[in-house]
């Protein structure tokens, strides 16, 4: 099957990505956009779907900096 | 004492890494796809992008063979320094707590920065005076050091923050202004900075050469 895992910076730690993103988008005259944040997505095709939060822990996200989600 | 240091695809600092270890002691390389340590007394992970930094700095590189052999020596009580892309590596691996993040500017940085010598008693730095200033530059996209603020704290109680940035010089945001740690053990050490770059006045300061001569104070491991 194929499986789609999100990978975002842990809340509470600065991300400098999406700050700069945030303060880039004003100077195209989008306004009103605030918490940006800049992540990853891993698409992969899985026999077993069960393996990914496995996956993820071991290799995919670095748990004590980011936080990942499984859309499966 | 005999160094070995670590090559994966990519590694870059590795012939510095060497001559600075060949002017304490041997040095020899070891290959990333190799388990065997070839006896070496320490070892360290030099700077570079193993395997690409494909997905997160460090993070391939700790499942290869000789990472493997380089865990288990350090669990023995071996020597293992990791020099910037090594210090992101030994973190992934786990053989160090904390990890490194995209610095604080976004921005490349390739200065010379003043570190503070934290702590003189670990084998990495007992060839330095305590509060000693050594001027060693700093090369990185990916060096604020972060930990949850309880490990800090625990860093901080055993004596595991071992280099800070001095001056207010901090150049990457690092959390408590760190610039290089060790494991609770004190045999396991990691620093951004890049004392092999500057082991000769040719190059402004041999300050980084006395990291590399505290480890060859070190009693030899009896590994065989």
């Amino acid at each position: 099957m194929r499986a789609r895992v999100l990978i975002r910076p842990k809340a509470g730690i600065l991300d400098p990505q999406g700050q700069a993103v945030e303060r880039a988008l004003p100077a195209l005259g989008f306004t009103g956009v605030t918490n940006v944040h800049v992540g990853r997505l891993v698409e992969l095709d899985v026999d077993d779907a069960s393996q990914l939060q496995a996956m993820c822990e071991g290799l995919l996200a670095n748990p004590l900096i980011e936080d990942f989600e499984i859309l499966a | 004492m005999k160094f070995g240091v670590v090559r994966f695809p990519g590694t870059c600092d590795d012939f510095d890494a060497h001559a600075a270890a060949a002017r304490v002691g041997e040095a020899v390389f070891l290959w990333h796809g190799d388990r065997d340590l070839q006896g070496v007394d320490a070892v360290i992970v030099p700077g570079g992008f193993s395997y690409g930094d494909y997905l997160r700095v460090g993070a391939i590189a700790r499942f290869s063979p000789v990472m493997e052999s380089v865990a288990a020596f350090s669990r023995e009580g071996g020597l293992v320094l990791g020099i910037c892309n090594g210090f992101q590596v030994l973190c992934e691996a786990g053989l160090l707590p904390g990890a490194l993040l995209p610095n604080m500017g976004l921005r490349f940085l390739c200065r010379q920065v003043d570190v503070l010598v934290t702590n003189a008693e670990t084998p990495f730095t007992r060839a330095c005076e305590a509060r000693e200033l050594l001027s060693i530059p700093v090369k990185h996209t990916t060096g604020r050091y972060h930990a949850p603020p309880d490990v800090l704290e625990g860093l901080d109680a055993h004596g595991q923050i071992v280099l800070q940035y001095a001056h207010d010089g901090n150049p990457n945001g690092s959390s408590n202004d760190i610039a290089g740690v060790c494991n609770e053990a004190g045999n396991v050490m990691g620093l951004m900075p890049h004392p092999e770059h500057a082991v000769d006045l040719l190059t402004g300061s041999a300050d980084g050469l006395k990291l590399f001569q505290s480890m060859a104070l070190a009693p030899a491991a009896s590994h065989a």
